[in-house]
């Protein structure tokens, strides 16, 4: 049988090494455990590291886990499982003229998935994370006690399980308050910029008329042109095109490619990515350009393409995704970041530059706070890989900044604990039958149930 | 299909069917015994946009099910089909040692769904409309030693529809046999998975697509008849050594 993997597919995970316990039904009981196994649930693995692993013992896929329950299109209020993925609510909602309130940049992660790792997206600066819309859930804990939960009611374990990477137990169902959208369009503009300067400039001006923001830099650029990149702002279209065909256009585009099967590791290389790179820069030849594209497209680029992850190869890889704070930032920790990863030759087609606003993050251990945050894949090279991001994690540390869960395979306790100050607190919430790989590598010896259970390898 | 009798709805197979329907505004009657699933499949079914009302029954109470019908038919204005979606794989070397389990799975898979479907036949033959559609397998089309029990309630499902389908064709009502491999739901949670298995999403559209063009009987993934086809093909005195 196919193992079940994280997005990155490393940590590697030997066939046979996690058990599947399905979980289909919200009105059963967990399913028991053995002596020192714990539980994990697993929604559609797109974590990319091992924060959905459970690497010697059990996975909770909560594939059947996929019901709508309730949707109110006069209010936007919908309650579902915690299986059900944001693509099958956006089939639901946007030609009833609704969208998620926040989303990542895939549609192919689930809302139980999106709470656990408190995701953000293109308008963290005006909307802030997907758990602040998040109205209630019900918490199913192993000694099978059910709690609901809401930011008034039993509301310290609504602020441990938002962001709780799946640890404080199950969340069966869940209620998100959805934003009205009238089309299913956005108006973007592209600008290109010069360097970190240029952008931190375009993006002071660009955050207060426009609700999506994100840049592209060329991570390969070095010299005067280290941070060059494109900028994409965008809003909802206005009300004059809500006469193109609605009930169509929620419909997936360009479902048909997918990476059928590992590529050769030769695929990727300085020379093909900087060539990439190089011509994604150039296309836009300088000039600003503005253009009406469906969401889909504006949301979810790789979507379109199936297991892109496989173009990595068998090895793999690791997305590094880090924010420090904005003084830090213009102060020359992300340039310095930026010139680590560009004398590192190492990167990667796109790295995503973008402002974490100050509306707060409801988790405790959510992972947006204010300041910027940078996202890039690197194919896993071994050792001078593993060099590369402990070198990128300490100056994230040393600049008080933070590496994100979701995408983190390496991040050492010392540095979980500096940044993510309401760990002890978080501690007690912990349900005793549930870990994972992540909470075992990150938080001490104490996150393991018993000490002979082996760890990941 | 727009008044659509679902029997076993809370089946893996059923749920996704349902949703295809239900996104075409179906009016759905849900039959399933488990009254706490029903209820979930039958609210996550309402809000894709089918009209819903459930009914919870034990399918092999046989003598319920002409009421079952009828009532069906009243609840929904007319019912104009039927997807037959329950069924029990059992355990082949449980229902060898013991006639009691084997039993359970003839009747669940095959005099269940007879009974069933002749109240259902005989209604949809005088209203001279509508569909059957029945949740087969590729076990039926020969028996082998690993799964002969369930094999053979399924093969007497096939010849039953095959008969009734020979019967309704001048009546203007299609039999729909379906034949799924191996789907990966909770009947099947405690098999190894393999590239032979099929999501519930995939058996579900292909279902859809055969319902729309009123097939006979369809394979779904549709590899299968390939692989059925020379699994029927081997001689009775080879097949009989074989490990299948």
């Amino acid at each position: 049988m196919k193992s079940l993997e994280s997005w990155g597919r490393y940590p590697r995970v030997k066939p046979g090494t996690q058990r599947v316990l399905p979980f289909s039904w919200r009105t059963e009981r967990l399913p028991s455990v053995e002596e020192g196994e714990s539980l994990l649930p697993y929604g559609k693995g797109r974590s990319y590291g091992d924060g959905c692993l459970n690497v010697g013992h059990a996975l909770l896929p909560t594939t059947g886990l996929d019901r709508f329950i309730e949707f109110d299109p006069s209010t936007g209020l919908l309650t579902c499982e915690a299986g059900v993925s944001l693509e099958d609510i956006l089939r639901l909602v946007v030609w009833q003229g609704w969208f998620l309130p926040v989303t990542p940049g895939t549609k192919f992660v689930t809302v139980g998935g999106a709470i656990a790792n408190d995701v953000h997206g293109k308008n963290h600066h005006a909307a802030g994370t997907f758990g602040r819309y998040v109205r209630r859930f019900e918490l199913l804990r192993s000694d099978g006690t059910r709690r609901e939960c809401s930011p008034t009611e039993n509301a310290d374990w609504f602020a441990a399980t938002i962001g709780g990477l799946g640890l404080t137990g199950l969340i069966t169902w869940a209620r998100i308050q959805l934003v009205r959208m009238h089309n299913p369009f956005i108006l973007q503009e592209t600008v290109p910029f010069g360097g970190l300067e240029e952008f931190f400039q375009l993006n002071r001006e660009s955050e207060r008329d426009f609700e999506y923001t994100v840049a592209w830099i060329d991570c390969l650029a070095r010299g005067r042109k280290l941070g060059r990149g494109l900028y994409y702002r965008g809003n909802p279209a206005p009300p004059q095109w809500e006469t193109l065909p609605l009930v169509r256009s929620h419909l997936t585009r360009g479902g048909g490619l997918a990476v059928p099967f590992n590529l050769p590791s030769f695929t990727l290389n300085r020379l093909t990515v900087s060539a990439f790179n190089f011509l994604y820069y150039h296309r836009q030849r300088g000039r600003p350009s503005t253009r009406l594209v469906h969401y889909d497209p504006f949301f979810y680029p790789l979507d379109s393409v199936h297991a892109w992850n496989r173009i990595y190869g068998r090895r793999g890889f690791l997305q590094f995704q880090c924010v420090v704070p904005l003084a830090e930032a213009g102060g020359g920790a992300m340039e310095e970041i930026l010139a680590r990863i560009a004398r590192s030759g190492m990167a990667s087609f796109l790295a995503v530059l973008k402002t974490f606003g100050s509306l707060e993050s409801p988790g405790l251990l959510s992972f947006p706070r204010p300041g910027v945050t940078l996202a890039l894949d690197f194919a896993f090279q071994g050792s001078r890989t593993l060099a590369l991001f402990s070198d990128l994690e300490r100056m994230t540390r040393e600049a008080g900044g933070a590496v994100y869960p979701a995408k983190d395979a390496c991040m050492t306790p010392e540095s979980f604990a500096a940044a993510y100050p309401a760990l002890p607190r978080f501690r007690d919430f912990v349900d005793p039958a549930f870990s994972s790989s992540f909470w075992r590598r990150v938080a001490g010896p104490s996150a393991s149930l018993s000490s002979s259970v082996p760890s990941v390898a | 299909m727009k008044k659509v009798l679902v029997l076993g709805a809370t089946s893996a197979i059923a749920q996704a069917t349902c949703r295809l329907l239900a996104a075409r505004g179906a009016a759905l009657h849900l039959v399933g015994r488990n009254a706490t699933q029903l209820e979930a499949v039958a609210k996550d079914l309402s809000v894709r946009g089918a009209r819903v009302s459930t009914r919870v029954q034990e399918l092999n109470e046989l003598s319920s099910h002409e009421e079952l019908v009828s009532h069906a038919d009243t609840v929904l204005g007319g019912m104009d089909g039927v997807l037959l979606a329950h069924g029990l794989l059992g355990r082949q070397p449980e229902s060898e040692r013991s006639w009691d389990a084997a039993q359970e799975v003839l009747t669940t898979n095959f005099m269940g769904p007879a009974s069933l479907l002749t109240h259902v036949a005989n209604l949809l033959e005088e209203r001279r409309a509508g569909m059957i559609v029945v949740i087969s397998s590729v076990a039926g089309d020969r028996g082998r030693q690993s799964n002969y029990v369930y094999g053979s309630s399924k093969g007497g499902l096939n010849v039953f529809l095959q008969g009734l389908r020979n019967r309704l064709a001048r009546s203007n009502v299609a039999v729909v046999t379906v034949k799924p491999g191996f789907v990966d739901t909770p009947m099947t949670a405690h098999l190894p998975k393999n590239a032979l298995f099929a999501s519930p999403e995939k058996v579900a559209k292909g279902i859809l697509r055969a319902m729309d063009a009123r097939r006979d009987e369809i394979y779904v993934p549709g590899f299968w008849r390939l692989i059925m086809f020379a699994v029927r093909s081997i001689p009775e005195g080879v097949f009989k050594r074989m490990k299948l």
